[in-house]
């Protein structure tokens, strides 16, 4: 018989194995389920995960990709560690695409460098402001966090919907739902010249490195990790609980907002329906499989990254439905929770049952 | 407003309602076991594609509705895998089984996309379709809203009045005493696992197989979340599981009522309703934190580990 037995402590070594073999996992699983959908799986895997990046373009594509990620998911991992379930990155980068949007909408005539700061602000302002209800709801109501925010990922949807269908449709937009073209000055520069790598890159690289010091060499930082530990503990060393639930969800709001605001002052240009392809999502699986650690989110931004890619060169190649991306991102989730089991406990052999183990193994 | 437009309201209600019920129903009972899924929305889903297919293929809604059951089966079994055999967060897991289940149901329908299919048709009671107002909403329904009428009358006489409901229950307050006393804690979380995917399944199946007789990607659109938020506002009582899930309907036709009303109100405007008022409950609801504790099932969430 196989049987777990806790391990006692933690270990750091299958802590970090096992994202890499939930990647080899949900690859075997894809070889799969190619084979059984009669596709060559080594054509396919090229497909996924090396034809889009196979030249210097598809790299530049992979870091416009990872930007939006990124940001999202640097954010999530603050308010992840303080153990708060923050499942709104996908409604906070909407609302930060839309507060921006607005604003770069009435400055669409207006010249000057202050104009994409004024509409970058806004757009963390709005994600800040999504997150921040959700905060209220739970310091004050007790209200959970993880409904709150689901929830308010369908409003945001849905005001952008309608914003894109009213108010702020383009009047020369032959009635599409989509509003006009962000003015010049609210666009974000181009770091590459030919390439669509925009200064959003720059900003979510920032923004690891200042989470990373944050967490690791700051006082706050360390708060915050040790709530998420032990509740108890935290209280009895007197730090806020509810001061830390407003600044890590206000921090990873705002970072989603940045997000959003990135993508349409960024590759975009304007608002549209389809802002993001859940990237507030995705950035859940990347938070979780770069363990919350800001290298290891990085590394698995660029993962995600290239799955979107893959996702799109295999709907091209292949004739694979998009879902594929969704349908691999489920698989990671699952194989690293389960793989994760190996950190707190190990597999043992043990002889024949014995009666007072029954229960568990029958059950 | 004529009686006419209150009697299809409250119609409309019931039917909206239902797919909501028999998810929550499901959620109940599972959590009631302590364990909590989140993974609602992804086994609906996968009920909702599978049984599509399965009925568009073969015909058969009977098929399309036990196959749409068993997958939510299937996607439970992962779960209760997952959890119970590797102690995974169950948070965590559940959202995965959503992230995973919104994946492949897209996946696997993506060529079955805007095909018609025969729904169920409704099935009039004579003489109790014609009452006032009631009438329709009661007895003028498809068959499914009459067996989601089944359900809940079996899970609130298996919650409240049977001994396995006692069981149930035992473990899910305290399974470390349940275990002591004998109860096969594992067991029958499974099988509390096993009935919420089967219950999401038909919900699902009750989607694309009922409501609007067709599948489209992400169709339940945060219904299987919105029941999560239902077992909640309902304090895990199965009675008020059935009276949030008709508010909850009642709140997603609000649009028939302007029109009946004659207000015009942009309609991705009012799509906001139902997920707003599901704040609001929770906001209403979760206010008091020791409530909260005496109504909740003591081990929700929890994995338990047998140490002997």
């Amino acid at each position: 018989m196989i049987k777990l037995e806790p391990r006692g402590e933690r270990s750091k070594a299958m802590a970090y194995a096992s994202p890499v073999f939930a990647f080899l996992l949900t690859v075997l699983t894809g070889v799969i389920l190619f084979s059984s959908l009669g596709i060559n799986p080594w054509h396919a895997l090229v497909t996924l995960f090396y034809t889009p990046i196979s030249d210097v373009y598809g790299l530049t594509e992979l870091a416009v990709k990872a930007t939006p990620i990124l940001i999202c998911a640097i954010g999530l991992s603050v308010v992840f560690k303080a153990q708060i379930w923050n499942i709104g990155a996908e409604g906070q980068l909407l609302m930060g695409a839309l507060t921006g949007g607005v604003v770069a909408l009435q400055l669409i005539d207006a010249e000057g460098f202050w104009v994409l700061p004024l509409v970058m602000i806004s757009g963390v302002l709005g994600g800040m402001l999504w997150s921040g209800i959700a905060a209220f709801l739970k310091v004050h109501f007790n209200s959970n966090e993880i409904l709150t925010t689901i929830m308010m990922n369908y409003i945001a949807l849905n005001i952008l919907l309608w914003g894109v269908h009213g108010p702020l449709k383009d009047p020369q937009g032959f009635n599409f739902p989509e509003s006009a073209m962000f003015g010049d000055s609210a666009l974000m520069p181009i770091l590459i010249e030919g390439t669509r790598v925009h200064f959003g890159l720059a900003l979510a690289l920032l923004a690891v490195v200042a989470i990373w010091v944050l967490m690791s060499h700051s006082f706050i930082g360390f708060q915050i990790r040790v709530i998420g530990m032990d509740h108890g503990a935290a209280r009895l060393s007197g730090f806020k609980g509810k001061h830390l639930t407003y600044l890590t969800m206000l921090i990873s709001g705002g970072l989603a907002g940045l997000a959003g605001i990135s993508e349409v002052a960024g590759p975009i240009g304007q608002l549209i329906p389809s802002v993001s392809p859940g990237y507030g999502y995705a950035a859940i699986i990347v938070a979780f499989l770069g363990r919350l650690n800001p290298f290891g989110i990085v590394l698995a931004t660029f993962l995600m990254g290239l799955l979107y890619m893959g996702g799109e060169m295999a709907q091209i190649e292949l004739g694979l439905p998009l879902a594929l991306t969704n349908l691999f991102q489920g698989m990671l989730l699952f194989y690293l929770l389960a793989c994760d089991v190996f950190i707190n406990f190990r597999l043992r052999w043990s002889g024949p049952r014995k009666p007072a183990s029954a229960l568990r193994t029958e059950g | 407003m004529d009686i006419d437009l209150i009697t299809n309201i409250l119609y409309a209600m019931v039917r909206t309602g239902t797919p909501l019920l028999i998810v929550a129903l499901g959620e109940l009972i599972c959590e009631k076991s302590g364990v909590l899924n989140l993974g609602q929305e992804g086994m609906m889903l996968m009920g909702a594609v599978i049984g599509f297919i399965a009925t568009l293929t073969t015909g058969s809604l009977v098929l399309g509705f036990a196959l749409a059951m068993l997958s939510g089966v299937l996607m439970s079994l992962i779960f209760g895998l997952i959890t119970q055999e590797l102690f995974a967060n169950q948070v965590a897991t559940g959202l995965a089984l959503t992230i995973f289940g919104t994946g492949l149901s897209a996946f696997i329908g993506a060529g079955f996309v805007g095909k018609p299919v025969q729904g169920l048709d409704p099935i009039f009671i004579p003489v109790l379709t014609d009452l006032p107002l009631i009438g329709r909403m009661l007895f003028g329904q498809d068959l499914l809203v009459y067996l989601s009428f089944v359900i809940f009358g079996g899970v609130y006489w298996f919650i409240n009045h049977s001994r396995a409901g006692l069981m149930l229950k035992a473990v899910g307050e305290n399974p470390d005493s349940a275990h002591a006393i004998g109860l096969p804690v594992f067991r029958i979380r499974y099988l509390a696992i096993i009935f919420g995917g089967a219950m999401a399944g038909l919900a699902g199946g009750y989607l694309s197989l009922a409501y609007t007789p067709l599948w489209v990607e992400n169709m339940s659109s945060g219904r299987g979340w919105i029941a999560l938020a239902l077992v909640v506002f309902a304090s895990w009582k199965a009675e008020r599981v059935l009276l949030g899930a008709w508010l909850f309907g009642l709140m997603s036709i609000l649009h028939l009522v302007f029109q009946g009303l004659g207000v015009a109100i942009s309609p991705n405007l009012l799509a906001i309703l139902p997920y707003l008022a599901t704040i609001v409950v929770l906001v209403m609801l979760s206010r008091d934190k020791l409530n909260n504790r005496l109504v909740a099932p003591v081990s929700l969430g929890r994995p338990f580990y047998a140490k002997s």
